[in-house]
């Protein structure tokens, strides 16, 4: 393999390097991808919820081979506090469509599929095999890389760096920063197995359709997090995540967050009698527009969580992997057929068709939402969860008190834990943010 | 030197874990140090597997075979040079089984 030179080298098999290597592929470009886990998807983890249109944009066909868990007819927000949630649900039997829009899938196991199809595509898949460094020609571009194989370097006209939100090679070679505290969460997830009927039962649901809890408030103990269940086949994906600056601040333990969550008195009884099978960590980049680094350079560019494309608000990730993944592929398609060199200059049109994607225009949509979270973290996770709570209580709660002193009463708790001003700012911070 | 302790929740957590462990190469170290610093005590106690704990001196010390290489404590503690991290060899480390 020494003397091979190929037209692309992707670094990663996760979500955005299996897009890139299997379009890079199907266009017939000569494709080496290098992954470091036993096995593709054997050091990812995810929540996970998989978006159609973006992979079908990729594999049109993928729901006649592709390991999917359930698909999503309902999704509940729960704002939680010690003792109660308060929660939205929205349920609708439009879902159940012939091509359904989301589903729960499970990694590792999605992982391995999706890299099948990357080899029927004609790609080299190299797994067990640890890019160490970028290999750089004398004008400073990058030509190939070094890995922990014997043997000498592998050279490339392009690097696809889909290293992920932990990718050392590209902040080693001082392409882009390390990840900040601030810009990244930490998240733990684990298994929890059980019957499929029992499933089924909990959550009011017919077959193979599925039910998504997406959670914040006091469980994140007034750090910028969230907690969810999705739920699988014959599992129960359960985890829960905050920024590394606030655990940092906090010194609270990540595992003591989740035992707390799934104790919690709204979850305990979903979560009954489950063998748990796996507890898993990993980082989610958090950063959004603003901590968007360089995404091309001289031979190379950069897909996937390790350009931060991530949209936090919306726990979206691995669409816009896999969507960055494609346009690179494309793009270093397109260069290639005009026979240009790979320089920056011609690599910007992968940045370009970014840009011009979902991806940028929804980051860009809540730029200012990182600061906020992270600025207002108390009240928006702790403050507010514990007054939205007790408003329910007295709401719900009937004891021959008149109704109107209620709403007076949960007037003056709202002022008087956070005041009119700091309330009105809050607000207004937040739909600026939003919109 | 005494060795770290664990918290046994996390230890049964990590026990359902399937690792490949390279035996003798650590892919984190820890410099040597008479006081950690702030970040690098909080990693006692925020590392999700656990791996680093106080020994009877006062200086951290990490045992990274239970790690996931979620990258936690390298955000944290590597741009000052606290410690050194690498990826396992390839094929080595933690092995998820679902993700
Ligand atoms: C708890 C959690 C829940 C999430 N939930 C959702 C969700 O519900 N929906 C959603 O869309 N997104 C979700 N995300 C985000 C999503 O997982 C990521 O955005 C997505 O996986 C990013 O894909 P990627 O290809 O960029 O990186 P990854 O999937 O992390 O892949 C990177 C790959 O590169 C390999 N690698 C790294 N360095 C090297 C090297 N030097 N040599 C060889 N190989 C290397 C790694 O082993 C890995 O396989 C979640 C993330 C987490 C952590
Ligand atoms: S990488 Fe994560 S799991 Fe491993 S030692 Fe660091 S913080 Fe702990």
């Amino acid at each position: 393999m020494a003397d091979e030179k190929f037209d692309v080298i992707v670094i990663g098999a996760g979500m955005s390097g299996n897009a890139a290597a299997y379009v890079a592929a199907e266009k017939g470009l000569k494709v080496l991808q290098l992954e470091r886990g036993e096995y593709p998807g054997s050091k990812n983890v995810q929540g996970a919820i998989l978006y159609a249109d973006m992979l079908e944009k990729i594999v049109p066909d993928f729901r006649e081979d592709a390991p999917l868990e359930r698909h999503l007819v309902e999704q509940r927000f729960w704002m939680m506090s010690e003792t109660s949630h308060t929660g939205m649900h929205y349920r609708s039997d439009t879902f159940n469509e012939d091509k359904p829009n989301r589903y729960t899938i499970i990694r590792s196991q999605f992982d391995r599929w999706f890299s099948g199809k990357v080899r029927e595509k004609g790609a080299i898949v190299l797994t067990e095999t640890t890019a160490t460094e970028l290999v750089t020609g004398r004008d400073g571009a990058v030509i190939g890389v070094r890995t922990d194989r014997s043997g000498g370097p592998i050279y490339a006209d392009v690097v696809v760096l889909a290293e992920g939100v932990n990718g050392l090679l590209g902040s080693r070679a001082g392409l882009r920063e390390r990840p900040k505290a601030a810009q990244v969460a930490l998240a733990v997830k684990e298994m929890h197995f059980m019957p499929r009927e029992t499933i089924e039962a909990r959550f009011n649901l017919d077959g193979d359709a599925g039910v998504v809890i997406e959670a914040a408030g006091t469980i994140s103990k007034g750090m910028a997090g969230m907690g969810f269940v999705y739920t699988n086949k014959e599992s129960l994906s359960v985890g829960i995540g905050c920024l590394v600056s606030d655990f940092a601040e906090t010194g609270e333990t990540p595992y003591g967050l989740l035992d707390a969550f799934r104790r919690h008195p709204s979850l305990r009884p979903l979560l009954a009698d489950a063998e748990i099978k796996e507890y898993a960590a990993h980082l989610i980049p958090e950063g959004g527009y603003r901590a968007v680094p360089q995404l091309f350079g001289d031979g190379w560019v950069v897909v996937g969580d390790a350009g931060q494309f991530n949209n936090a608000i919306h726990r979206e990730g691995s669409n816009l992997a896999m969507t960055t993944g494609r346009l690179a592929a494309e793009a270093i398609f397109q260069v290639k057929t005009r026979r240009q060199p790979f320089t920056a200059e011609n690599l910007a049109l992968y940045k370009r068709m970014v840009d011009d994607s979902f991806v940028m225009k929804d980051l860009k949509k809540y730029k200012d939402m990182p600061r906020l979270l992270h600025t207002q973290s108390s009240n928006l996770f702790l403050t507010y969860p514990q007054l939205v709570s007790k408003a329910m209580e007295d709401f719900v709660r009937v004891d021959g008190t008149p109704k109107l002193e209620k709403e007076k009463a949960t007037v003056r708790n709202f002022v008087r834990t956070r005041s009119w001003t700091g309330l009105f700012g809050d607000a207004v911070r937040l739909a600026r943010a939003w919109r | 030197m005494t060795a770290p302790v664990k918290g046994p929740r996390v230890e049964e957590k990590l026990y359902q874990n399937r690792y490949q462990v390279d035996a003798g190469k650590p892919h984190i170290t820890v410099a040597p140090h008479d006081t950690p610093s702030p970040n690098l005590l909080a990693m006692t106690r925020i590392c999700p597997a656990g791996c680093y704990a106080q020994n009877e001196a006062g200086q951290v010390e990490i045992v990274a075979d239970g790690c996931m290489e979620c990258g936690t404590c390298r955000v944290l503690c590597e741009e000052t040079g606290e410690i050194t991290w690498n990826y396992p060899r390839g094929g080595y480390g933690v092995l998820f089984k679902f993700g």
